[in-house]
């Protein structure tokens, strides 16, 4: 396995300079098993691309979103109080996170409480690489017309508009988007948002992640994408519920992205 | 002369008018009891989403049949009301068809009134059919039962027969016919009225206008009592609608002065309030009654329609949940509506009813299927946003009453020793680099 390039913000203050930007990898990308790969294949996009980031490490704390959308106020401000401490003695002026609901609250939640910066899913950092001429993707015959379907995450869709952005990378990996009926701004939720993930659900005739993925595959999907861990843990059960995942893989837009570049 | 017919005109219009205004002014009382919150930011957008939303139904064609049939009524509803202003006049000076002196104008406007007052009346019959004989999901959801129920139906009736009215008055009107301008559609009713005497056409046409009139003011004052207010209140619950990202939740400040105190080390905990300083009472985190809202968020409960869009598109609901975003509406509107009854018996004092919204008509088991994804305020075509709601109510249990469910406790437990909803060592955060 390849060796990543991982620099925290302790190390660059010690050489006295700034990254360009702060990737934020969230409690998710962090400790998650399945997340974990998808903060790896990020990190080697950023590495191709010789991006001078950093991350904070063991001085990352959970954002809070979990515990606001419980309903616990005091916990999310304690949590955000104390990021914000952080972020700002180290001047922090850039965040990017693989992780919509971070990316929500870093963005709408904390400048009100002292934290402003200027916050980016790493799906739209990716494009602005792209962009710049700074990463370039080689065709690859790997997913090229593959059929994938993307999975829209509430925090990053109808939450912040971010709806183009994903599709736009996965067009450019040559596969065959293939829309759900319910997209975009009528996209399902996966089930998870709202501290759901940390919960059974209510009572009732049928798990919201087996209802998504079957809407998933009513588009027959060799490929279930999206760009949120907490979606890719429903979904990726919500294919097991199916029977299907040796036919269909869950995976993050960058996953996606560096699978096809060999990284 | 014969004045009696103006004087019973002008009394009814001053009484139908009077006891409507009545009502607003109570209305307006009771969404005055919610807390206040600044909407006085960002007024161009504001009037922009009034104009495109309400104004412009933007969000009701996402469904393109009822929004194409919704159209045609809202359109109907504003521009025939146009001809109530000329059955003001006549009736309040004995004129008739005052305004048929602009000739042919006055027969394209009558004309168009004509063409619109059928078109409204098939919309509302498919609409009927929609409700009653499809009998679509989101209509017979268990919250529409009784009243509601009823409610929307009643409105639909009262729609038929105001249209109805309309075009028999024209029909049997024997010098408008002879006009034969702007008799469109009535001209068609007319063989079915043939050898009729001039007289009892005559009478017929009198009644007609007058319950047309009548019934106009009877539905005005029936929209206090009935979900049918959206047509008023959509234009300012638009206008003070979200204009921040869906998922940007407030935070709240009375949290954020303790959390600042809390992690002031210079702030002595035990201090005594200084001199002269006022006891504050301590405030109240979150929602367990409609008081505990803000005016807004009671806005938006008068201004449901119940049309449902929220609960069908309700991740939770369409899994068989408990939770709809509409009955959430429903409920504050009848705890606020019962609140004000309370105030209106007690001489302008609430008094404790040993009832709450919380508990009394909304349950925890509602509140916590939410999976916070906004779909109902996406959904909903006046701006409506259930979800804050849930999420006060949510606030109250777990900083008022610590009842979360227990597995969020220990998820919030996790947060405070780790930081991180699962229980790892924050040392092992960057362990992902070397796996």
């Amino acid at each position: 396995m390849s060796q990543l390039i991982v620099k925290t913000m302790a190390d660059f203050m010690a050489e006295g300079k700034q990254p360009e930007i702060l990737f934020w990898v969230g409690s998710a990308g962090s400790y998650d098993d399945r997340a974990k790969k998808i903060t790896r294949a990020f990190v080697k996009i950023l590495n191709k691309a010789q991006v001078d980031f950093a991350v904070l490490g063991t001085e990352e704390s959970c954002t809070g979103d979990v515990a606001k959308r419980a309903g616990n106020e005091f916990l999310f401000q304690m949590q955000a109080m104390m990021n914000i401490e952080v972020l700002n003695g180290y001047e922090v002026k850039r965040i990017v996170t693989a992780c919509p609901h971070s990316y929500n609250t870093l963005k709408n939640e904390y400048p009100s409480l002292g934290g402003n910066y200027h916050v980016q899913h790493h799906t739209e950092y990716i494009e602005e690489l792209l962009q710049n001429g700074r990463l370039k993707l080689e065709s690859s015959s790997k997913l090229n017309g593959k059929r994938v379907t993307f999975h829209d995450p509430c925090y990053l869709g109808r939450a912040n508009e971010v709806f183009e952005v994903p599709r736009n990378l996965l067009k450019t990996l040559g596969v065959d988007l293939k829309e759900m009926k319910r997209n975009r701004r009528t996209a399902l939720c996966c089930g998870a948002g709202g501290a759901q993930m940390f919960k059974e659900p209510e009572k009732g005739d049928k798990d919201i992640n087996v209802l998504r993925t079957e809407d998933a595959l009513e588009t027959q999907p060799e490929i279930i994408a999206t760009g949120c861990p907490y979606c890719n843990t429903m979904m990726t059960d919500g294919v097991k519920s199916k029977e299907k995942e040796n036919s269909i893989q869950v995976l993050d837009v960058a996953e996606l992205i560096a699978n096809s570049q060999d990284l | 002369m014969n004045y009696l017919p103006n004087i019973l005109f002008a009394l009814s219009l001053i009484l139908g008018i009077g006891y409507f205004a009545k009502n607003v002014k109570k209305l307006l009382r009771n969404i005055r009891l919610g807390h206040d919150v600044d909407v006085s930011d960002q007024k161009p957008q504001r009037w922009r989403n009034m104009m495109r939303i309400a104004l412009g139904q933007s969000k009701m064609v996402n469904r393109p049949i009822a929004g194409f049939l919704h159209i045609i009524v809202y359109a109907g509803f504003i521009i025939i009301n146009i001809e109530v202003l000329e059955i003001i006049i006549d009736g309040l000076f004995g004129t008739h068809r005052i305004m048929s002196g602009l000739g042919s104008f006055y027969g394209f406007l009558i004309g168009s009134f004509e063409v619109l007052a059928l078109l409204v009346f098939v919309s509302v019959i498919i609409f009927w059919i929609r409700r009653n004989v499809i009998k679509l999901q989101r209509f017979w959801k268990p919250e529409m039962k009784g009243w509601p129920k009823n409610d929307g139906n009643f409105i639909l009736y009262f729609e038929m027969v105001l249209m109805t009215l309309f075009l028999v008055m024209n029909a049997t009107d024997v010098h408008f016919q002879e006009m034969n301008s702007g008799n469109i559609i009535s001209q068609m009713i007319a063989p079915w009225i043939e050898g009729l005497s001039v007289g009892t056409l005559h009478t017929i046409e009198r009644a007609a206008w007058w319950l047309h009139i009548l019934g106009i003011l009877v539905f005005l004052n029936y929209l206090y009592f009935s979900k049918h207010l959206h047509i008023l209140l959509a234009f300012p619950n638009t206008y003070y609608g979200r204009v921040t990202p869906k998922g940007q939740f407030n935070n709240l400040e009375a949290v954020t002065n303790e959390v600042k105190m809390m992690m002031d080390p210079n702030v002595d905990p035990f201090a005594a309030p200084a001199e002269g300083a006022e006891a504050t009472v301590p405030a109240k985190f979150g929602a367990s009654d409609v008081m505990d809202l803000n005016w807004v968020q009671l806005l938006n409960a008068y201004t449901c329609t119940e049309c449902g869009r929220c609960t069908s598109e309700c991740p939770a609901n369409q899994t068989g949940k408990k939770l709809s975003p509409r009955k959430i509406m429903m409920d504050t509107r009848d705890r606020l509506e019962e609140v004000g009854k309370n105030i209106d018996a007690n001489k302008g004092e609430f008094k404790d009813d040993g009832k709450q919204l919380l508990g009394d008509y909304i349950t925890n088991e509602e509140l916590w299927a939410c999976t916070t994804c906004n779909a109902c305020v996406e959904a909903c075509p006046v701006s409506i946003d259930p979800l804050s709601i849930i999420m006060e109510m949510r606030r109250y249990l777990v900083m008022e009453q610590s009842a979360a469910p227990m597995e969020l406790n220990n998820m919030m437990t996790n947060i405070e020793n780790n930081g991180a909803p699962w229980p790892y060592n924050q040392m092992d955060r960057l362990n992902w680099v070397n796996e």
